[in-house]
């Protein structure tokens, strides 16, 4: 008996096949991938094991960020108490320095911290383009439930439609 | 398919090689042991007290595994367990230590100390004489070591019998009970074993986080030893179930572990500078102002806090052997180093500047803990082939 496993839709440029079955559109990401087809994006209500390395993606940049937002956290809060507690209003603590480094460190860990944080979360909205008054495009309603959905940009793509599609839809059950 | 260890008479060679540069490096301090039997008693007990930890720190990484119900690490369980072994020597060689150095490395000892009539009377010192004094010091050393040793032949014991008998979880079920009591006592002696060893050598200071500072530099210490061990097997073409995944999350251990002796080593530190009273502040003059301590007391926190930060920071740092055989190499020099730094400028004063007798000393120490270990390992299977998690290790994944 022939069950519908996946169907395809066009949203203005790209093309999207809408999968019932995990496997199913593991299988139809690795085909795409052999035939050297850009996929624009996979979405997925769910976590799906081994896509990743089949969308070939590289590792993500983002710790690297992270380092870098809070390397400017670490000597932005050493230069804000040493120009506070130094040059702008000296104040005797305990008969100490006027500007102790080690009473700085508390305070230059937590904005290191915070930096990386803060700094690490901005830059991933602003890499996913998620910002405010964004209109969101969304491919499909069955993305926020049950399907997953693969997308192809057909700008991206040189080859015909009818073969895209093609692609997207028909399963062997040999494979 | 798992090839048990051999210990081969080249590893011996080696290790017999550095057993001789150690002997040899104190013969060149003939003349100091000879004048000051203080010195030698005190690098003694700070190699004692540092591999000791190890030792434990073995045990209680075998043990968390049980009681956490962990998988990742079942490949290299056998490598903290057979630290245990150290338990006994470590525990005689103290002993016999305690016996012979007592007083030249607790000051407490001393019982002109509690004489009012003495002119050498000290009434803060004789104010702790009910928790201080040498029969009750005694024995809750003797108790501690007999808890320890105990719950680890115990569990040894079971890990062993665990590699033949038929009804494997009950024998894990079994093993995970004792692990939780071994956890629990260890948190506890942990903590009063460090006021007992390391804090009481400065009678009249005192630090209430001092226990767990001591138990984090036990722990960097212990995990490096591990991943030295795990790396040196791995090497040899042992341990073939360790992967990248396993040696990642030791990384980790190391990274994170570093990080929290860092904390704990600030805390103590920054609290006393802030608070200045004369009495704690002695403790940081003794150490950052003496002239041998001076560039020690620096580097102390560069090896163990800021090179392990920095190399171990990007993930890729974290997977091959070759690296985390550095990392883990500079770390337990470097928290030798911190032991050092507990005890010596106590004890010492002036002339503790690190020479060949203080590294002679722990070299044969090394070379003793590693050849039991090796010994011990040859003995029995490397890897538990009948542990109920021996599959989630062989295949982990994180």
């Amino acid at each position: 008996m022939y069950t519908q496993r996946s169907e395809t839709k066009t949203v203005q440029h790209y093309l999207l096949g809408i999968f019932r079955d995990e496997s199913d559109a593991l299988r139809v990401v690795k085909r795409l991938r052999k035939n050297h087809i850009m996929i624009h994006e996979v979405y997925s209500p769910y976590p799906i094991h081994g896509l990743d390395q089949l969308l070939g993606y590289k590792k993500s940049r983002l710790p690297m960020a992270a380092f870098f937002f809070g390397l400017l956290g670490f000597f932005l809060a050493l230069v804000m108490q040493y120009y506070m507690l130094g040059i702008d209003w000296p104040m005797n603590i305990g008969g100490k320095d006027f500007t102790p480094l080690p009473t700085f460190i508390p305070v230059t860990f937590e904005l290191t911290v915070l930096f990386a944080a803060l700094g690490m979360v901005g830059i991933f909205f602003l890499i996913s383009h998620l910002y405010p008054f964004k209109k969101p495009l969304l491919f499909d309603e069955g993305i926020t439930d049950d399907k997953i959905v693969v997308v192809i940009n057909l700008y991206e793509n040189k080859q015909p439609k009818i073969l895209l599609t093609k692609m997207l839809t028909s399963f062997y059950d040999r494979t | 398919m798992h090839n048990n260890f051999i210990y081969h008479h080249n590893t011996k060679k080696k290790l017999l090689i550095l057993l001789s540069i150690g002997a040899i490096a104190i013969l060149c301090h003939k003349k100091t042991i000879a004048l000051h039997i203080e010195h030698l008693w005190t690098h003694l007990w700070i190699s004692h007290v540092y591999f000791m930890g190890i030792a434990l720190i073995g045990v209680f990484f075998f043990a968390l595994q049980y009681a956490t119900q962990a998988g990742w690490a079942v490949g290299i369980q056998r490598i903290p367990e057979t630290f245990g072994y150290w338990l006994w020597v470590g525990g005689i060689t103290g002993l016999l230590i305690f016996i012979g150095g007592h007083h030249s490395i607790f000051h407490w000892t001393h019982d002109y100390l509690y004489d009012v009539q003495d002119i050498r009377y000290d009434p803060i010192i004789a104010g702790k004489k009910s928790y201080l004094n040498l029969p009750f010091f005694t024995c809750r050393t003797i108790i501690y070591s007999i808890l320890w040793i105990g719950l680890f032949v115990k569990m040894r014991q079971l890990s062993i019998q665990a590699d033949f008998v038929k009804d494997r979880i009950k024998m894990y079920r079994k093993i995970k009970k004792y692990a939780i009591i071994f956890i629990i006592c260890f948190a506890i002696t942990s903590s009063t074993v460090a006021w007992d060893w390391i804090l009481s050598i400065d009678t009249h200071w005192f630090s209430t986080l001092f226990g767990w500072y001591v138990f984090a530099s036990w722990l960097v210490a212990g995990l490096s030893m591990i991943t030295f061990c795990v790396t040196l097997l791995k090497e040899k073409g042992y341990l073939t179930i360790v992967n990248t995944n396993h040696l990642h999350d030791l990384g980790k251990y190391l990274f994170a572990f570093s990080i929290f002796w860092a904390y704990l080593w600030f805390s103590q530190f920054l609290l006393i500078y802030y608070a200045n009273i004369p009495e704690e502040t002695i403790y940081f003059i003794e150490r950052m102002k003496v002239s041998p301590y001076r560039f020690l007391f620096f580097s102390n926190i560069i090896i163990n806090f800021l090179f392990p930060f920095l190399a171990l920071m990007k993930q890729n740092a974290k997977k091959y052997t070759a690296f985390l055989k550095i990392v883990s190499c500079v770390l337990l020099i470097g928290h030798w180093l911190d032991f050092y730094l507990m005890i010596s400028p106590s004890l010492l004063k002036e002339t503790g500047a690190i020479n060949t007798l203080s590294l002679g000393i722990p070299i044969i120490y090394f070379v003793a803990f590693l050849h039991l270990f090796f010994k011990q390992l040859a003995k029995k299977p490397i890897i538990p082939i009948q542990h109920p998690l021996l599959q989630e290790s062989k295949y982990y994944h994180n």
